[in-house]
């Protein structure tokens, strides 16, 4: 067996422990399965009412695409609270005692939580049509929408990865998501559209790629919020295009260095 | 590169390992003999655990070389890894896995192959009494049976060298039992072990060589009966029959003994020189007083009074109310 084969190999034997570990464990999955349901349950019948779309249409078809995107990008929880538990429970050291690349731990982890970030997709997608939003655009675009999503979940994996090796337990996963992550999402047009946000705020959430990756995939389906003004700044104009150059930013920064903060934080 | 025929299985010269300001490893020389079984003896804090961690490459020395299993830990480490099988001091079984699926996952991890990999886990499972629970949760497995999963565990590519840091911490005397017979079938095939332990009973039943270690140094070494040895020789141990005649009896005791007494509720222990002289003295002496006596003997020193002697702590089995007699 080559290295690469052999790297491979030990990658799905990883990536399945994880995946058993989710399959087995469906409370630690409510963040992927019964959040976003409540969210798009909470957001288009209590505040629908409230929020109106410019251009007009549907609040419930405009909450979609900003649902999909917080909930992508709070995928970098689950592969952090993976890392963290393994780390607290001695797991760890299980597997770097054995013959196996370090990478492939941290590799095996990233394919599992990929895989993981499937789930929340296919549920809202249900949970969206049951509610009345519909896909108005062609299948090809639609198809763009969900490889775009798929992208974005392996970025956000290596952002989970990072924040792993900065803090020590799950709790303290828990506690970025609570001061970090979710601010980030929400000053976005996640909810609202950004040109209802006052000042700094209203740029923030314009670059913000939570914000590019809604309106992105609100284009892509034809739905409210989706219509292009070609004459704004990049991130309105290219939606698209601006949250893959995010990715693949986060992927080149992030996935490097996750794997050096990784493991020094484990090399005590 | 493997070089057979080295005989051991350990070699380290000064190893070193700081964390912060505190020195876990203080420049640690080791040797293990293959096929032999050496005791870490400590107290929580020695260092047992960092020595284990820096030859099981899971931490870098700061100081210091060594091989083991005749591979260099700083730059072979994934050939070291392939010889050993470690058991960490928390037995780190996979608790969603069913026990099938942690060996069956070692096995593949060594790339035996699916369904090799799936035999050998049933051969041990066989092996350490968990067939009938091969498709449980390992969480719902009992401290003990975690322990002998652990220990099935480090052994999926039957490793010439296991390293077992604690293996018995936490575990019942008959679980502990159990797990001390299968360590003795694991030493007559021929494996090589190094464990640290806290407990004196178990460093005195499995190994040869018992290192004591505290504060990151080594400071003694040798066989049970050396160390005892090393603890001072026998002694006179008085057990009144009431307790007010407790401290006449320490001072007759003090003119027959080599050090001052100790008292122990009712009983008074020195160190003695004389032998079986000092005791028929002693006896002659309590007599001559009319002191009712429940026992008069001369005991050997245990384990534990060697490690009391030699780290100047008591072990956790014994610290309790005993107390120097004020002189």
């Amino acid at each position: 067996m080559s290295a690469v084969q052999a790297y491979a190999a030990d990658t799905w034997v990883i990536a399945r422990r994880g995946i058993k570990h989710i399959r087995r464990q469906p409370e630690a999955l409510s963040d992927a399965t019964i959040q976003p349901i409540i969210f798009v349950l909470l957001f288009s019948y209590v505040f629908g009412g409230a929020i109106s779309v410019p251009g007009g249409g549907s609040y419930k078809e405009f909450l979609m695409g900003g649902i999909f995107a917080q909930t992508i990008v709070f995928g970098c929880f689950g592969v952090a609270m993976a890392l963290a538990y393994d780390r607290t429970n001695g797991a760890i050291d299980r597997f770097h005692s054995l013959p196996i690349a370090r990478g492939t731990f941290l590799s095996g982890h990233s394919v599992a939580n990929l895989i993981r970030s499937t789930i929340p997709i296919f549920f809202m997608t249900v949970t969206g049509l049951a509610i009345g939003w519909r896909i108005h655009s062609s299948f090809a675009d639609a198809l763009g929408a969900y490889v775009l999503m798929f992208v974005f979940s392996f970025a956000v994996i290596w952002v989970g990865v990072m924040m792993a090796s900065l803090v020590p337990t799950p709790e303290a996963v828990q506690g970025i998501a609570f001061v970090v992550i979710f601010p980030i999402t929400f000053i976005a047009s996640t909810f609202v559209p950004t040109s209802t946000l006052p000042g700094v705020l209203q740029t923030f959430a314009e670059w913000n790629p939570t914000s590019s990756l809604a309106n992105a995939l609100r284009h892509q389906f034809g739905n409210p919020g989706g219509e292009i003004p070609h004459d704004a700044i990049f991130p309105l104009a290219h939606p698209f295009e601006y949250t893959l150059i995010w990715a693949v930013a986060i992927v080149l920064v992030c996935a490097p260095l996750s794997v050096v903060l990784y493991r020094r934080s484990i090399r005590t | 590169m493997k070089d057979s025929t080295t005989p051991l299985a350990i070699e380290a010269y000064g190893l070193v390992k700081r964390y912060g300001d505190k020195t876990a490893l203080d420049g640690v020389d080791l040797d293990v003999a293959r096929g032999s079984v050496c005791a870490l003896l400590g107290p929580n804090g020695a260092g047992k655990t960092t020595a284990v961690r820096v030859l099981t490459t899971l931490t870098e020395p700061d100081a210091g070389t060594a091989r083991v299993a005749g591979h260099d830990i700083a730059t072979d480490a994934v050939e070291v890894r392939r010889s050993i099988g470690l058991a960490a001091q928390d037995a780190t079984v996979d608790g969603l896995l069913t026990g099938h699926e942690n060996l069956t996952m070692i096995g593949e991890l060594f790339h035996l192959g699916r369904k090799r990999a799936q035999a050998r886990a049933d051969e041990l499972l066989v092996q350490f009494a968990l067939t009938d629970s091969r498709d449980r949760l390992a969480k719902e497995y009992s401290g003990g049976m975690r322990r002998r999963l652990d220990l099935a565990a480090t052994l999926v590519a039957t490793p010439e060298l296991l390293f077992l840091d604690e293996p018995t911490t936490g575990l019942d005397p008959r679980a502990r039992n159990d797990l001390w017979d299968v360590l003795e079938d694991l030493v007559d095939e021929g494996t090589t072990i190094l464990l640290t332990t806290q407990y004196l009973e178990e460093a005195d039943r499995l190994a040869d060589d018992i290192i004591v270690v505290d504060h990151g140094t080594i400071i003694a070494r040798g066989d049970a009966r050396s160390l005892k040895r090393q603890a001072g020789g026998d002694q006179l141990h008085v057990v009144c029959a009431r307790r007010e005649d407790v401290s006449e009896v320490a001072q007759i005791v003090e003119r027959f003994a080599s050090g001052r007494p100790s008292i122990d509720d009712r009983a008074v222990t020195a160190p003695a020189e004389g032998g079986v002289t000092a005791i028929a003295q002693l006896a002659q002496a309590l007599a001559d007083e009319d002191i009712e006596l429940e026992d008069l003997g001369l005991r050997q020193p245990t384990l534990d009074d060697a490690f009391l002697t030699l780290t100047g702590q008591r072990t956790e089995s014994e610290s309790g109310s005993e107390q120097e007699v004020a002189a």
